[in-house]
């Protein structure tokens, strides 16, 4: 069993979201990168879970990018995983990405790809998707648990209202969220063991992307609270009828 | 430039999604200065012309029982064949879990330029450029989609245009089904309650709640606004709610026209998922919680004296009429 996990460089959750150059780029002054917590803890801790059960998988991790997602590349291998790819070049189109991927894949014959259900700054959850149709594999999205079987792969994921279990072929391209695997800490000797694990560059394919981000804009300030007391819920009742007008 | 709507059906019913769908597609298609049609994939229960009242005129139908449930690859040839038979350039889906398993796919397959989580109509002044959600809500970016070919999934409760009733034509298209092995094995729905992402109110609860024995207050809330149920995200983890009802940053993001807010603190992973909820009411005890700074309406106190009261407080509003 060969299993591909795309890991992707994202902004520590708490960092501050500002813009520079006219509202043209993410300001990275000051922001902790870290790996994008879908990628992390559910995408990458499931193919650990599963080489776990069978000692004779092989997991590649791969990221698109400069070199400065080496460090959460490794941190990635830290976990877990033998050995990793770094693609080299910088594209917010999701279509230019999956390519990337895509072309790996027809190189290395992955039998599974996990990726996070979609990255935390760019909230496109398309790469999956993109990637199952030019490798070609079947894609299953916002999957909440995977289990190999003898015809492929059982997996749930999430509908609106519930969840539905699916059964299809391998390989597959499943895009992991919350229930697929329960977080884990990188050890000491998975941290030492990830300095020496290869990790390689590779040169990109030349894509026209689909898509350009031309500006950012953060949302307008909130005009202030308003505080009713709590000894007179019925005002606050009267303000959200008449006032807000939304019950 | 003409457009196409792909309906949202659920266990072959037309949902309320369509309602915004329809018309954002109409839309897009009067400022580009063409026609919208609206395409039903699968057998519907319902009837069709109904989509009139949202102002669809033109409803393709390709009434297949393959097509029933979501396959990405089958839907994504299907999808293919019907723009290559009639002829569209803009491809408009509902974001929700079907249309993330098949816009990006067909967005591949045709090079399309897909925008996923847009909630704006698109602003043609300067080529084809559209705003969309990033950094979890925390921000906006305009994408410009630079491909002949586009397609955009549509945030739920993200624009309101008016719309024009319209007299109906239903048209059934011949469009051969692919076969695949891939199966449904099991489907697993809650029953009786609102998804997240469609409700107009949502009643969220934190760890003030101090466990689960105690979400009764905030459901009966919850029942007389026929609101969805949401909580944070150390509630979800320790599984006083069920996972689906996180919301934030990590877990669902929503836009209603109201979110109520109990025992919440509003860290700012919690806030990502709920920002650009039109009204937000807060209600905490302790005066510092920040989620006071991202809220409309606030009440300081115990939830548990107040949101009893304020549920009386709306039936006694409802029972005014
Ligand atoms: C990488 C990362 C991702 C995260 N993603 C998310 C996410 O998606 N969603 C999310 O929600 N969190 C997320 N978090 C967690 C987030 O940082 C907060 O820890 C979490 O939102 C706090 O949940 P809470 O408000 O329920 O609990 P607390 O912060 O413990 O707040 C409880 C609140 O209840 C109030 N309270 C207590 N008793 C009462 C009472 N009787 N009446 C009224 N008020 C009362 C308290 O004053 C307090 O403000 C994430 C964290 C990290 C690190």
């Amino acid at each position: 069993m060969k299993i591909l996990v795309c890991i992707s460089k994202t902004p520590d959750t708490t960092s501050r979201i500002a813009f520079t150059e006219n509202n043209t780029r993410f300001d990275e002054a000051g922001v902790q990168w870290i790996i994008n917590p879908y990628d992390e803890w559910y995408a990458l801790v499931r193919a650990i879970e599963l080489k776990e059960k069978d000692p004779a998988t092989t997991i590649h991790l791969v990221s698109v990018g400069g070199a400065d997602c080496e460090p959460i590349i490794r941190k990635a291998l830290a976990l877990g995983g033998d050995e990793a790819f770094r693609i080299d070049i910088v594209s917010d189109d999701s279509y230019t990405v999956a390519r990337q991927i895509a072309a790996l894949c027809d190189r290395e014959k992955y039998d599974i790809v996990f990726t996070g259900k979609e990255a935390i700054d760019s909230n496109n959850a398309s790469l999956g998707g993109m990637i199952a149709e030019i490798y070609p594999a079947e894609y299953v999205s916002l999957a909440t648990q995977f289990t190999l079987t003898p015809e492929g792969c059982s997996v749930t994921r999430e509908v609106e209202g519930g969840e539905e279990t699916i059964s299809c072929a391998l390989p597959a391209v499943i895009s992991c969220q919350k229930g697929m695997a329960e977080q884990r800490i990188p050890n000491m000797r998975g941290i030492m063991g990830a300095r020496t694990k290869p990790l390689h560059v590779v040169a990109a394919e030349a894509v026209t992307p689909l898509t350009t981000i031309t500006r950012y804009e953060l949302p307008a300030a909130k005009a202030g609270v308003k505080l009713v007391s709590a000894d007179n819920v019925a005002e606050l009742v009267r303000l959200l009828h008449e006032e807000a007008k939304v019950i | 430039m003409s457009v196409l709507i792909i309906a949202d059906l659920q266990e072959g019913h037309l949902k309320k999604s369509n309602a915004e769908i329809i018309s954002y597609g109409n839309e897009i298609a009067r400022i580009s200065g063409t026609s919208a049609g609206v395409l039903v994939l699968g057998n519907c229960s319902d009837n069709l012309s109904t989509l009139g009242a949202y102002g669809a005129s033109q409803v393709y139908q390709v009434a297949d029982a393959n097509l029933q449930a979501v396959n990405p690859s089958v839907y994504v040839s299907v999808i293919a064949a019907v723009i290559e038979q009639i002829g569209a350039d803009v491809i408009v889906f509902s974001n929700n879990p079907s249309s993330k398993s098949v816009a990006p796919g067909l967005s591949a397959r045709l090079g399309a330029g897909l925008v996923s989580g847009a909630i704006g109509v698109p602003d043609l002044s300067n080529g084809f450029s559209v705003r969309k959600t990033v950094f979890s809500g925390k921000a906006f970016a305009e994408v410009s989609i630079n491909t002949a070919k586009k397609i955009i999934t549509l945030n739920p409760n993200s624009v309101s245009i008016p719309f024009v009733a319209k007299e109906t034509v239903v048209t059934n298209l011949s469009i051969s089904v692919p076969a695949s092995t891939r199966k449904v094995t099991a489907v697993n729905k809650i029953e009786g309650e609102v998804p997240l992402t469609e409700a107009d109110i949502v009643i969220s609860g934190g760890r003030g709640l101090k466990g689960p024995e105690n979400w009764g207050v905030l459901l009966d809330l919850a029942k007389v606004l026929k609101a969805g149920t949401a909580c944070s995200r150390p509630v979800g983890d320790a599984h006083w709610r069920p996972h689906h009802e996180h919301v934030g940053q990590t877990g669902v993001q929503i836009a209603p026209n109201l979110y109520i807010a109990l025992g919440i603190s509003g860290a700012i992973q919690h806030l990502a998922g709920v920002n650009r909820s039109k009204v937000i009411v807060v209600i905490n005890k302790d005066p510092e919680a920040p989620f006071f700074k991202a809220a409309d309406y606030g009440i300081v106190g115990d939830l548990f004296e107040v949101v009893p009261q304020l549920t009386a407080a709306i039936q006694q509003l409802h029972a005014e009429g």
